[in-house]
């Protein structure tokens, strides 16, 4: 494959990669910190896009969309903390299953009927409509900038929860979730606190991929599957496992997709290879997830419980 | 109109208490409401959630536009319509057709949905003998082998606009072509149907993920390897996606985006500018200047504000069709699979030219659309007609008169 | 008797199965044969939600991806069936042993990993079988197949709708009975504390692991057979019967129904189901009404609908604890809670996230 060919599709890996990191950030925290499994994440995803591509396409102002989306994400993400998950916190993770089932269930609908079945069109906001050209190679402006804000946030994530006192309540309840409550330290607002941040990191997500994918009823599902897959690999609970892994299933999701076809190609003959390619392509990132699952069932970064 | 419709298979060996008495009463039941009511039961199964539901809806919203224009009712009969939701689910398909067959007794079903939920519903459809009329799909074995007297295709054969496409490209002169498609029955079916008339070079034959979200990976390979133009087939959602990821990578003025069911008339709203240039195959589009298609797009947008599709003009067809159909019956029931086929050739369609081969499958012209700037709005025109009153490759091997 | 009846936690599951007895000639006495075949589907999930609660109720295995053995079971039909076989025999011995290794398969590496890390590995199998159904375009792809010849057995032919419907109701039953005895069997007792503390279980000689697997493996097999049964009924499988909403959905109907109790599934699959059928027929908007539905249940069931059951039972036989004997069908769930909260945390239990 061509230099060029490889950088691209790095980059590609990266970006999507660093898609799924803003996903997994705000939902490893809720698995491991609450305890709470939260399948209705995709659908906060969902919301922010919903938010950000109304908002973008009324104001013509891309940050503002941005901005609106996490805000709204934020909000809805605090009702549901408020009237329905920090209910069902001492409850048994099946319930927690239930509940978001049926909030899938809901929200999917509600989409569908207020603005009907027809994805919604985002525009590329114009400064990053062009291509950047890197190394000969042109790679989409708005794709960088999905880079550039993932590993914004990644930075940001890291100083919030190593430099400040909510990132240690953070790292404290991660490891030791009773002592903390035991401290004397608010519990229910920090878990509200931390909820709605995954829901603002979801949302964020969302609002950033409304212009390069469709946004329509539905959409939060294919990403959840891999977000969990993700924090599983990553280490749930860890902000860092998160980011690796997301990186890690990004480029080996991309490269699979990619090489995998190929060198089938080479050793089988080519109806085969055109069946089989794609499926083991499909199949990659699990695979991925059974082998680490398989060496280290804990993840790659796990959270030290004490 | 009132047709009850018994399989022998669901009397056979019951040994109920009830027995012959309850049956005779529900006979004479039955009996009464054939001399009292006079109405047409249409059953209407297509996906109305999910990722393609406004493929569904479109149907249905032309289908009820047609409606609605011949006083709500069709063949000169009060219409009871069932809509139904098959979530693109063969195992709810199945269910739905069960229930429209055993339970609501209806006299045709419409629409079922994609090829793997009509395929689902099949078994029970052929059991019953009901009319079945598919508005989005014609799958090659019932084409082929499998052909029924009573199931219709009232769309296109599964590979119809695919040949127009490779047949387009071949009269173009393309040499080398890229081709791509999701990596289910339907991509496979597409690209093998896109080389049946085009004689060049595939330089690759790619298959992604259903319902893969980013393309970016695929997109460079396709720039990396140069094509004379590149044909896809990615309906729905994916389309959206792939066209949208294409025009951001600076392909869409570059490389000639050839494909069928992806920019059409439910996505290019999606889509707008970054679909200029793309050139699409199918039997339809509202770019289409005949009288019956201006009257029918004007109608379609003045009801629902938006641009009908060709999955809407196949639902209005399907009504238009049922309506010659049901008026030629004349009330009896056996003879409407007879009556909807001859009504092929009667009616009027938007898309031009229509009757029913020997297959029940279309013969219809396939046309080739281009995107293009309308005065600052992206709209199609139409381009070509590759296939003139097409048959479809599986006719002679169908063993219908 | 009296107690029989007094309780609904005994009464009402006995009811729905007469009720369900009943079907098949209500059905023909009305002339509605749609009834047969709605009811007969219910019966079929509340055996695979039965066989997923094995695993999940009775060993605290949440599987993500039962759906794989639903599917396997449904193709293990359609596949002979596709070459002439329609001996109903060879296909139940080909669902059996199909299903019976891949569980073994599937369960030997899962549960090298718990809790949250176990619900992905299955949810991950599960994934692939759909991916490997899809792209097999000889036996129909994505599109699915029809199964040309249905299974045969002693003179019935399962692709007929009343032997199909008896045959799955029969099964549900020796399913459930079966169920019971092995609650309260060795077995069962061991898998039951290997899932509330499988360290203390170890400790006791025997080996959790070996149970679980043991479980897993009977849950898969049976799911299988519900597979067969489906693929029956419909005379059409397809990849969808593998995607992970399937396993998603019978997860919800174990939950919903009561995990841990013998008829649990089988109400959750009624409701479940019969919910979805009932508000269809009100409005196409049915899942904004369903969702609320099924979070309000959540909220408020402990234990699902057999819980709620059994705290009815108390307001019936007054302050009696009817969940303390063996021999009733008592939810596995209240009593651990009220038992071992503690230990949860500290032994190898259900699944935290670790």
């Amino acid at each position: 494959m061509a230099a060029t060919l490889l950088l691209a599709q790095f980059l590609n890996g990266l970006q999507y990669g660093v898609l799924l990191f803003l996903l997994a950030a705000g939902l490893t925290l809720v698995f491991g910190i609450m305890s709470f499994v939260n399948l209705a994440h995709g659908s906060l995803y969902m919301v922010g896009a919903y938010a950000g591509a109304l908002i973008y396409g009324s104001s013509e102002s891309f940050a503002l969309a941005l901005l609106g989306a996490v805000v709204v994400s934020l909000v809805v993400g605090m009702v549901l903390e408020l009237t329905i998950v920090s209910r069902l916190y001492r409850r048994d993770h099946l319930d927690h299953v239930l509940a978001t089932f049926g909030l899938v269930m809901f929200f999917n609908e509600l989409v569908r009927i207020i603005w009907g079945p027809q994805p919604l069109f985002v525009q590329v906001p114009e400064a990053l409509s062009g291509t950047v050209t890197l190394f000969g190679l042109n790679y989409p402006a708005y794709r960088f900038a999905i880079i550039a804000v993932g590993l914004a946030v990644a930075v940001s994530a890291h100083l919030v929860i190593h430099k400040t006192r909510l990132g240690m309540l953070i790292r404290a309840g991660a490891q030791y979730p009773q002592m903390v409550s035991a401290l004397g330290v608010n519990i229910g607002l920090l878990n509200a606190v931390l909820f709605g941040l995954g829901a603002m990191l979801a949302g964020l997500a969302g609002a950033m991929a409304g212009p390069v994918l469709s946004v329509q009823s539905g959409m939060g599902e294919s990403v959840l599957i891999a977000t969990l897959v993700v924090i599983v690999i990553g280490g749930i609970g860890s902000i860092k496992g998160g980011l690796y892994a997301s990186l890690i299933v990004g480029l080996v999701d991309t490269f699979g997709r990619v090489l995998l076809p190929m060198w089938l190609r080479q050793v089988a003959e080519r109806s085969l290879a055109d069946a089989a390619g794609p499926a083991l392509a499909s199949m990659s990132v699990y695979l991925l997830m059974a082998v680490v699952l398989a060496l280290r069932p804990q993840g790659l970064f796990p959270v030290r419980r004490s | 109109m009132n047709v009850t419709r018994k399989s022998d298979r669901w009397h056979s060996g019951s040994a109920s208490a009830c027995g012959q008495v309850c049956r005779a009463a529900v006979g004479l039941a039955m009996a009464g409401m054939t001399i009292t009511a006079s109405a047409v039961t249409i059953g209407f199964v297509a996906p109305l959630s999910g990722p393609q539901a406004l493929v569904g809806q479109d149907q249905i919203d032309g289908f009820l536009l047609a409606v609605d224009k011949l006083g709500g009712k069709l063949g000169g009969q009060p219409l009871t319509l069932h809509k139904e939701d098959d979530q693109l689910k063969p195992e709810v398909g199945q269910q739905i057709v069960r229930k429209l067959i055993d339970k609501d007794r209806v006299d045709v079903i419409v629409g079922l949905s994609f090829s793997n939920v009509l395929m689902g519903s099949l078994p029970r459809i052929v059991e019953a003998n009901v009319v079945a009329i598919a508005t989005n799909a014609g799958p090659s074995s019932i084409a082929g082998a499998q052909c029924r007297a009573n199931i219709f295709s009232m769309a296109w054969q599964n590979d119809g606009a695919a040949e127009a496409m490779g047949k387009f490209a071949q009269d173009k002169g393309i040499k080398k072509i890229y081709l791509m498609a999701p990596n289910y029955q339907a991509g496979k079916d597409m690209l093998a149907g896109f080389k049946r008339h085009f004689k060049g070079q595939v330089i690759d034959e790619v298959y992604t993920q259903v319902n893969q979200p980013d393309y970016s990976a695929e997109i460079a390979q396709l720039q990396a390897a140069s094509p004379e133009a590149v044909f896809v087939f990615y309906p729905g959602g994916m389309g959206i996606n792939f066209v949208k990821q294409m025009s951001q990578a600076g392909l869409m003025g570059k490389v000639p985006l050839y494909s069928v069911f992806t920019v059409d008339g439910t996505t290019l709203p999606s889509l707008r500018d970054s679909a200029i240039g793309a050139i699409s195959g199918g039997m339809y589009d509202a770019a289409l200047d005949t009288p019956e298609n201006k009257a029918f797009v004007a109608a379609f947008q003045a009801k629902y504000k938006r641009v009908p599709s060709l999955y809407a003009a196949t639902g209005y067809d399907a009504a238009q069709l049922l309506e010659v159909a049901l008026r030629n019956t004349g009330g009896d029931a056996k003879k409407l699979a007879a009556a909807v086929k001859a009504a092929g050739a009667e009616f009027k369609s938007v898309r031009g030219p229509f009757r029913f081969g020997k297959n029940n499958m279309p013969v219809q012209n396939f046309y080739a659309f281009e995107t293009w700037r309308d005065g600052g709005k992206a709209s199609t025109r139409l381009v070509a007609t590759p296939l003139p009153n097409h048959v479809d490759s599986y006719a002679s091997q169908c063993a219908l008169p | 008797m009296n107690s029989f009846l007094s309780r609904p936690s005994a009464f009402v599951p006995a009811a729905v199965a007469a009720a369900l007895a009943v079907v098949p000639f209500a059905a023909d006495a009305t002339g509605q044969p749609f009834w047969l075949s709605f009811f007969a589907r219910i019966l079929i999930y509340a055996i695979a939600a039965s066989a997923l609660n094995l695993a999940l109720g009775f060993g605290g295995l949440v599987s993500f991806g039962h759906a794989l053995f639903l599917g396997l079971g449904s193709y293990a039909v359609a596949l002979p069936a596709a070459h002439g076989v329609s001996d109903g025999w060879l296909h139940l011995l080909l669902v059996l042993g199909s299903c019976g290794l891949l569980a073994l398969l599937v369960g030997a590496i899962s549960l090298r990993t718990s809790g949250m890390s176990f619900i992905m590995i299955t949810l991950a199998f599960a994934q692939m079988g759909y991916f490997l159904f899809v792209s097999l375009k000889a036996y129909g792809g994505d599109d699915g197949m029809a199964v040309s010849a249905t299974s045969r057995f002693l003179g019935l032919d399962l692709g007929s709708a009343g032997p199909l419907y008896a045959v799955s109701w029969l099964v549900l039953l020796l399913l459930s009975w079966w169920m019971t005895r092995l609650r309260s069997s060795a077995f069962g007792m061991a898998l039951r504390g290997a899932r509330q503390n499988s360290r203390r279980v170890q400790a006791m000689g025997l080996q959790p692991q070996r149970i679980k697997l043991a479980a897993f493996v009977l849950s898969g097999m049976v799911c299988g057979v519900a597979g067969m049964l489906l693929a029956n009924m419909n005379a059409y499988v397809s990849p969808s019967t593998l995607a992970w909403t399937v396993s998603g959905e019978l997860i919800v109907m174990v939950v919903l129904g009561g995990m841990g109790t013998v008829y649990g599934p089988l109400l959750g699959a009624l409701v479940f189901l019969g919910l979805e059928e009932v508000l269809k027929g009100y409005t196409e908007h049915w899942m904004i009404v369903m969702g609320p539905l099924i979070v309000l249940m959540a909220l408020l069931g402990r234990g699902g609908l057999m819980g709620l059951l059994e705290r009815l039972d108390q307001l019936f036989v007054g302050g009696r604890d009817a969940a303390g004997d063996g021999v009733s069908a008592g939810n596995d769930g209240a009593a651990d809670k009220t038992a071992a909260p503690a230990e949860d945390q500290a032994g190898e239990a259900s699944w935290q996230p670790r």
